[in-house]
């Protein structure tokens, strides 16, 4: 098993003809990703790669292959427009790539794919991976390898660093999710833990976070009520300036609970095993498993 | 990016939101002049991208046109927090009867647009949400249907008794809420938000910070920014599409990703080193970006060594490398260079700096000791 992708995913590519998304859905093939279609308006009836048929709309592409999974490559001014139509074509998990969506437009998207009972990943994430099973986004194949530790994260490259050091020391891996580094996004912590917790596949689980928002405080609950697998966490920003910041409305918010110090102790005090550096990873996760 | 508080001013009033009258001077004798217009009790305030400009002497009152002179003399050329001030707003002088606070912020845990709003206004209000918390009140509004007018007129008798003066500050709340969505703001505030002896309720003190992302959709908004309010590398990085922020130390951090380069930042620290920024050259990187952030690296002359961290995914290793070498030939590095490359085209963008004569390390552990040690002084 593993969480949100496997064999059984069958996907659509948004922007499947634009740079990224035309370099990135050959990456996918190329992994063994069940890639069925690809949309981009105006294109419908080309071939893409001479295999994927290419549609004009998201409800064409799901009406004629049966997608049940969406990723969005598409330029920011209209992602907010693609995720609306992936939901609204009812697919059910919708994994958005594209960086620098303006947040009031996520609090747009997000009531709307709350009501069709779909799950956004992202926006401004690197999706997820099942090792050797199937791959939606960005992240590296190469450095990826099945096995048993269940990696959520919300950063890009720091999660591939983890990994990294995760596969070169024999420790592959379930499913690796990236939920993006947006303000606001689909999926949580908690969504990835309580998944994890529930995967056969899954012994154990590495969150990596970092500073603002408290998100990682109330993921830290959840690991304590509900989740009985080893979590080992990291923050990221243990150094970052305390500048930047939004007024007074920000700090009436969030105090000072979007400080990396402050989500290193609910961690702890969670029973997470907190790492002080990426390299920790392996150790800790030997030591609790 | 942060507004100015006259050009928040402006945006408001745009609105239909009560503001008093006010202009910007840019040397004392349009101080004077605009007092003069106005009346001659005024106040003059600093307008910087910083907050406390009240405690750093940056807003002051003036009794006549001549004192508001002295005052945008004084005030003129002042450094508040790092930065100059080089522009002053004038605007009457208020009598003032209560303070009150009213604000947007899109919030992460509950996803929609929040307003808050507070009787206990003014210089204080962080201190009053951590020790009076039951005196800020607040409410998530469902975008779908906006500020409804009873939830506004709700918080609107929150400030005041009185019910024209608690619909004067509901028609506001729903005006402000307009103005979110209308220029693409991620905050929205009015602090001190007063009601004046006469009983008129009056915006003070407005600042509006816009979402980054909104500025290409918005070329109106995106031309009110002042760059010379802002520090000039940060400046340069934006140009060059890089994330730039100017720390204390001396080891200039390159990486690509934010989350990266936190965690670099943090492991040169571990490490017993002190970073001198965080730059991100982001996810698709050309080597002109490369070229542009070791640029901006090698002109702080507290740089002692420069550490490159890249992790390829969608940045691709032989980009990074040929933008390393590329900038050599433009300008000289003055400091050591330690590089980290892994990840995609991790064989040809080592090559290529090998046969520049530069060496690549690919575990980050290693990299970062180095750089540290190397801005270390040396040991007589």
């Amino acid at each position: 098993m593993s969480v949100f992708i496997d064999q059984s995913t069958r996907l659509v590519v948004q922007g499947i003809t634009g740079r990224d998304g035309s370099f990135h859905a050959k990456q996918m093939i190329d992994y063994g990703t069940k890639v069925v279609a690809g949309v981009t308006p105006g294109k419908g009836g080309q071939r893409f790669e001479g295999a994927v048929p290419v549609f004009n709309t998201v409800a064409e592409a799901v009406h004629a292959t049966e997608a049940n999974t969406s990723v969005i490559y598409v330029p920011a001014a209209v992602a907010a427009s693609a995720i609306f139509e992936a939901a609204d074509s009812g697919i059910g998990l919708i994994i958005c790539i594209t960086e620098g969506i303006p947040v009031l437009d996520m609090t747009r998207v997000l009531p709307f794919i709350h009501e069709r009972g779909a799950r956004l990943i992202g926006p401004n994430c690197p999706g997820l991976i099942s090792p050797d099973k199937s791959k939606v986004g960005i992240i590296p194949g190469n450095i990826c390898k099945p096995g048993k530790i269940g990696v959520v994260s919300r950063s890009g490259t720091l999660t591939y660093e983890i990994v990294h050091q995760l596969s070169t020391n024999g420790m592959g891996q379930s499913t690796c999710v990236g939920i993006g580094g947006d303000p606001l996004i689909g999926t949580s912590f908690i969504h990835c833990l309580a998944a994890f917790e529930a995967d056969p596949q899954t012994a154990a689980i590495v969150m990596i976070g970092e500073i603002g928002g408290t998100d990682e405080q109330q993921a830290a609950e959840f690991v304590k009520e509900k989740v009985k697998k080893p979590v080992v966490g990291f923050i990221a920003g243990q150094t970052a300036p305390p500048g930047r910041r939004m007024g007074h409305a920000g700090a009436i918010i969030s105090g000072s609970s979007g400080t990396a110090a402050d989500k290193m102790a609910a961690l702890a005090k969670a029973g997470i095993s907190v790492m002080k550096r990426p390299a920790d990873v392996v150790p800790l996760l030997k030591e609790r498993m | 990016m942060n507004l100015h508080e006259y050009q928040a001013r402006d945006i408001l009033r745009t609105h239909g939101i009560p503001v008093p009258p006010g202009e910007v001077a840019t040397t004392p004798g349009e101080a004077r002049a605009i007092a003069e217009r106005l009346g001659g009790k005024v106040v003059v305030k600093a307008q910087v991208h910083a907050g406390g400009r009240g405690k750093a002497g940056g807003v002051k009152l003036a009794k006549s046109a001549a004192e508001a002179e002295a005052h945008a003399k004084a005030i003129l050329g002042m450094k508040i927090k790092g930065l100059t001030v080089q522009k002053v707003l004038v605007a009457p002088a208020a009598e003032i009867a209560t303070e009150s606070y009213v604000g947007f912020i899109v919030d992460r845990a509950s996803q929609r647009p929040v307003l808050i709003v507070s009787p206990a206004g003014g210089i204080d209000i962080e201190e009053v949400a951590a020790k009076a918390p039951e005196k800020i009140h607040r409410l998530a509004v469902d975008p779908r249907y906006g500020l409804l007018p009873h939830q506004a007129l709700t918080l609107g008798f929150t400030l005041y008794r009185d019910v024209k003066q608690a619909r004067a500050a509901a028609d506001i709340m729903q005006k402000l809420y307009g103005v979110v969505y209308a220029v693409g703001a991620s905050l929205v505030e009015i602090n001190p938000l007063v009601t004046t002896p006469n009983g008129s309720v009056q915006t003070l003190d407005a600042k509006i910070v816009i979402d980054d992302n909104e500025l290409e959709r918005r070329p109106e908004i995106a031309a009110l920014r002042d760059v010379s309010a802002e520090a000039p590398e940060e400046v340069a990085a934006r140009a060059a599409g890089l994330t730039f922020i100017k720390l204390d130390g001396d080891v200039g951090c390159c990486v690509n990703g934010a989350g990266l380069a936190m965690a670099t930042m943090d492991l040169v620290k571990y490490y017993g080193g002190e970073p001198a920024n965080f730059l991100d050259i982001g996810g698709s990187s050309n080597p002109q970006k490369v070229v542009a952030a070791l640029r901006i690296m090698t002109s702080d002359p507290r740089v002692k060594v420069i550490l490159f961290n890249i992790f390829g995914g969608i940045t691709r290793g032989d980009d990074v490398a040929n933008g390393i070498v590329q900038a050599t030939k433009e300008f000289p590095l003055k400091v050591p260079i330690v590089i980290r490359l892994t990840g995609t085209n991790e064989g040809e963008g080592i090559a290529i700096l090998e046969r520049a004569g530069f060496s690549a390390l690919t575990d980050m552990d290693a990299a970062v000791k180095q750089a540290v040690a190397l801005a270390k002084p040396k040991a007589a």
